[in-house]
């Protein structure tokens, strides 16, 4: 039996996360569902291990990490630099570098290979990811091919970084099982674009969804580098009760040789809203989709295409801060359903 | 209600002053509602969302008949735990109240005890007690319908005297009077029955749903509650229903934007059989769906479409133009129904626990099953009884006139309701003893200081509220008749603060933002100039304005909640509308440009 290195979204659910992360399940999940997300493939845990297997055969590779002590911080600062180091520096074995261009070459369809995002994916649900995973790389608007390769390297390199070694000594985590998988997907023009829960991050409120957007790409709202527009959106009836219409001085742009650089927001667009109401619905009705997909409050990442205006989505995962807290319910069945007037004929309480 | 110790603050009672040279017009109220020093203690506003103008002598008899009436219900039949009834107080024209709370924990107990035994049964009861309400309601229109107008003939008829009736006419007229006043006191108890309840049910419903859902919006509950064939859509619908027939029977020519309702009836009564049949199909329509007035029935110069065409007359054209366009005028029942359901649904299905579906589907079955009182006891007392009363008050100013009180039927209404029936004992008293009356030469002086009066109060601006604030307003009666909390008065206390001189706040009734050109409409006289797609700027939302939705694209009033009928018409008719702002037809400016927020009640001056 050959292992499968990649997965087009379209054939993935929430079931692979444990090979394409949470990351990876979610587009599948998404794609699935008929949800506009831009297409790609996810770059599978086997990948990697077939990528770490190599290295074992040149010199051991996960043996330098067993023994190291998770207060020696020297130590495992050395290691953490020479294993960066050859994760960076190594080919991929040709069968997966073959498989990989070629998986990024369908993208194109007929055309050229696409420009891509390439993004790590954890496999762990654990809120502790980020310090599992080391960094949670994104890199965006990657060109060439051969720059793709390199960042896949560059993700799964993050999972030997000083914190992330320390963090599995400190929790005696396994380290044949430590895994990684990528995300490559095509890079959206994003005219404006942000993020959106399908709740009330400031009271929980379920009944409403919110929105943050600003001019370009969503990585300076993400990063908090603008001060994104924000509309609070009634979830079922679509009425809008909040427009902040904020003052955004810069915007995320593809730089000419790749990557992403600030430019200056035009005067005139500054102050303009950066969604139209008629996007503001279509992101509510988008919202309340995948909320209905899977059970409960999302958080959203979303582009709207500069040169189609369509609405895509990058990436859902559940909302975790209100969904962990334990509310009191608003009011229980009562035995005579008339004792509930009494919340407002019985004084206070 | 207790004092705090906020440095701001309103003015006491004793420091507001009666405008000067009004004194006397001012000591025509009754010393029961005279503030005394003793009012200093307690916190008091001003109530402008039941009457927003200066009230003439006698119009103040609504104050006095509903307080009556609001607090005998709260106080002594429901027995409501926390609240008793509301005083109220006048000055210079300007009606004050103030709540009287239970604070005594025992007392509360006590209340309680009795509240459950009372209002416990009304709601089990709804249906039944509802349906004898409204036989009540007919039979009091049809009591005050079947009294006679009041007349002096110059000899007692003979047939009185061969029947040996043995009582002169102008007794009748006593009897007549005081009938008519009878009548309207008894109404308002009838307004009363089940009026706090009803709220308090829909409020219960509105309380857990702010509970649950924090950022959810007024009008968005109100929406889930409101009814879909409430009486109050009905004269609207049967302006449709006529526009419909017109087109149908081809004399719609004959209804022209500006042509005055006179001369199209004329023209029909000329138009031979179709024109003869459009005018049966109006005088169906107008018993009893025309008996709407174009306030709130608290004002006797709001009057009724029966009593005035233009109103209905100024949208027929509209709708008739829709109809020849293919339009289907109907509401569609079946639709709004599906959407109300659907709406509930929804907003059910986001609901944390099974637990609390169950409680939102107990409350929300009480609150529909209530709120078809809520809704149709408007058109009952407020329109059809209200209308009939002032009219026959306006009978009793003609014949007062015609006997030379004063120059005009309506000057009546400078007298209050004690004062009147001094009058027509006089007019009684000279038809007796066949000498002149006194009133000729005592009141044409005293109507003229009143008019005065009252064209002097409007000029002042009078303070929201009164005496010491209170740390939070607690009154259940309070809250749900006028929607009052301690917020409102942080938005009062801070209004002064020229803050967003350009902005206007009020109730956010229905959602939607638009731009466009103010028309401020401050009387029914003025509909004509609403040209389409202005916004409505006009100191009363009313059903009665419903059919002028159709016109226009947004609409602000001075007073009125998110649960009126007017804020329930504008979310038919998918318009934004910002209501109870209070002042907005003194603070825009006619042909101004403005922004309606309906979502958050603000309205921008641009």
């Amino acid at each position: 039996m050959t292992l499968r290195h990649i997965s087009v979204f379209a054939d993935l659910t929430l079931e692979d996360r444990p090979h394409v992360g949470g990351k990876g399940g979610s587009l599948g999940e998404l794609t699935r569902a008929g949800i506009d997300v831009p297409p790609g493939f996810v770059v599978r845990t086997e990948s990697f291990e077939h990528f770490i297997q190599a290295l074992e055969t040149e010199a051991p590779f996960r043996a330098r990490v067993k023994g190291l002590d998770a207060n020696d911080l020297d130590a495992i600062t050395a290691v953490s630099r020479e294993l960066r180091a050859r994760v960076e520096a190594a080919d991929l074995p040709a069968d997966l570098q073959a498989q990989i261009l070629a998986a990024h070459a369908a993208l194109g369809g007929t055309g050229p290979a696409p420009i891509v995002a390439v993004r790590s994916s954890a496999t762990t649900e654990d809120a502790s990811d980020a310090s599992f995973a080391g960094l949670q790389d994104t890199y965006l608007w990657v060109k060439d091919p051969q720059d793709m390769l390199r960042k896949i390297r560059s993700c799964w390199a993050s999972l030997y970084s000083v914190e992330s070694l320390t963090y599995r000594l400190r929790h005696g985590f396994p380290e044949a099982e430590v895994a990684m998988a990528v995300v490559v997907q095509v890079m959206v023009d994003a005219r404006t674009a942000g993020v959106m829960f399908t709740r009330s991050p400031t009271t929980g409120d379920r009944s409403v969804i919110t929105i943050e957007g600003a001019w370009g790409l969503g990585s300076a709202v993400v990063g908090g580098e603008v001060t994104p527009d924000r509309w609070v959106v009634a979830k079922i009836t679509g009425e809008i009760p909040v427009r902040d219409i904020s003052d955004k001085a810069i915007r995320h742009a593809p730089a000419p040789d790749g990557g992403i650089v600030d430019v200056e927001v035009e005067a005139d667009q500054r102050k303009q809203a950066c969604l139209s109401d008629d996007e503001l619905q279509a992101l509510r009705a988008i919202g309340r989709k995948v909320e209905r997909h899977y059970g409960r409050p999302q958080d959203i990442e979303w582009a709207v295409d500069r040169h189609s205006q369509r609405i895509l989505l990058l990436q859902s995962r559940p909302e975790t801060v209100w969904s962990n807290r334990e509310a009191a319910p608003a009011a229980t069945r009562a035995e005579d359903p008339l004792q509930h007037v009494m919340s407002i004929f019985g004084g206070r309480k | 209600m207790t004092a705090t110790g906020d440095q701001r603050g309103f003015p006491l009672p004793s420091s507001v002053k009666v405008v000067p040279g009004t004194e006397r017009a001012q000591a025509a109220y009754p010393y029961h509602v005279q503030f005394t020093p003793d009012d200093d203690k307690k916190f008091w506003f001003y109530n402008s969302m039941h009457f927003p103008e200066p009230m003439c002598a006698f119009d103040m008899v609504t104050a006095e008949a509903a307080y009556c009436a609001l607090g005998a219900a709260n106080t002594r039949v429901q027995c409501l735990p926390t609240t008793l009834g509301v005083d109220h107080r006048i000055i210079n024209g300007r009606v004050y109240i103030g709540g009287n709370g239970v604070t005594d924990p025992a007392e509360i107990e006590r209340r309680t005890v009795e509240f459950q035994k009372r209002a416990f049964y009304y709601y089990a009861n709804w249906e039944t007690l509802y349906a004898q309400w409204k036989q009540k309601m007919l039979k009091l229109i049809e009591e005050a319908q079947a009294l006679p107008k009041p007349s002096l003939p110059e000899f007692e008829p003979l047939e009185h005297v061969h029947a040996g009736r043995g009582i002169a006419s102008n007794h009748d007229l006593l009897v007549t009077y005081q009938k008519t006043l009878e009548g309207y006191f008894r109404m308002w108890h009838h307004h009363f029955e089940f009026l706090l309840l009803g709220y308090g049910a829909y409020l219960t419903f509105f309380g857990f749903c702010k509970k649950a859902f924090p950022e959810i919006t007024d009008q968005t509950i109100a929406r889930m509650v409101a009814g879909i064939e409430a009486e109050i859509f009905r004269p609207d619908d049967e302006l449709r229903r006529l526009a419909r027939h017109a087109v149908d029977l081809n004399v719609d020519q004959h209804f022209q934007e500006g042509v005055k309702a006179e001369e199209v009836l004329e023209s029909l009564r000329k138009a031979g059989e179709p024109g003869h049949r459009w005018l049966e199909e109006l005088q169906k329509a107008r018993d009893p769906w025309f008996n709407i007035n174009v306030g709130d029935g608290f004002y006797h110069y709001h009057r009724g479409w029966n009593d005035d065409l233009s109103m209905p007359f100024a949208a027929l054209p509209e709708y008739m133009r829709r109809v020849r366009a293919g339009e289907s005028l109907d509401r569609q029942l079946e639709r709004l129904q599906a959407e109300r359901a659907e709406l509930i649904a929804d907003y059910r299905e986001l609901l944390a626990t099974d637990e609390e579906r169950a409680a939102y589907d107990q409350m929300i079955g009480l609150a529909h099953r209530v709120f078809p009182y809520v809704e149709g006891h408007k058109f009952y007392c407020e329109h059809w009884y209200t209308n009939l009363f002032f009219n026959k008050i306006r009978e009793f100013g003609a014949l007062l006139a015609g006997a030379g009180f004063f120059a005009k039927e309506d000057d009546v209404f400078h007298l209050t309701h004690y004062e009147l029936q001094a009058a027509i004992i006089d007019l009684m008293n000279a038809w007796s003893t066949g000498a002149p009356p006194r009133g000729p030469n005592y009141w044409p002086p005293i109507v003229a200081e009143r008019k005065a009066a009252i064209a002097e109060w409007s000029k002042h601006r009078t303070p929201e509220a009164l005496g010491p604030i209170p740390d939070v307003i607690d009154d259940p009666a309070i809250v749900m008749l006028w929607g009052i909390t301690r917020e409102t008065l942080d938005n009062w206390l801070s209004a002064g603060d020229g803050k967003d001189s350009n902005e206007v706040r009020g109730f956010a009734a229905s959602a939607g933002v638009v731009e466009g050109t103010a028309r401020i409409v401050k009387s029914v006289e003025e509909i004509g100039r609403l040209q389409s797609g202005d916004i409505l700027v006009c100191p009363v939302t009313n059903p009665t304005w419903a059919p002028i939705f159709q016109k226009i694209k947004a609409a602000v009033s001075d007073i009125g909640g998110s649960m009126s009928h007017a804020a329930i018409v504008a979310r038919e008719y998918g318009l934004p509308a910002v209501v109870g702002t209070g002042n907005a037809t003194a603070k825009i400016k006619d042909g101004q440009r403005i922004r309606v927020d309906g979502g958050r009640g603000v309205v921008t001056l641009l």
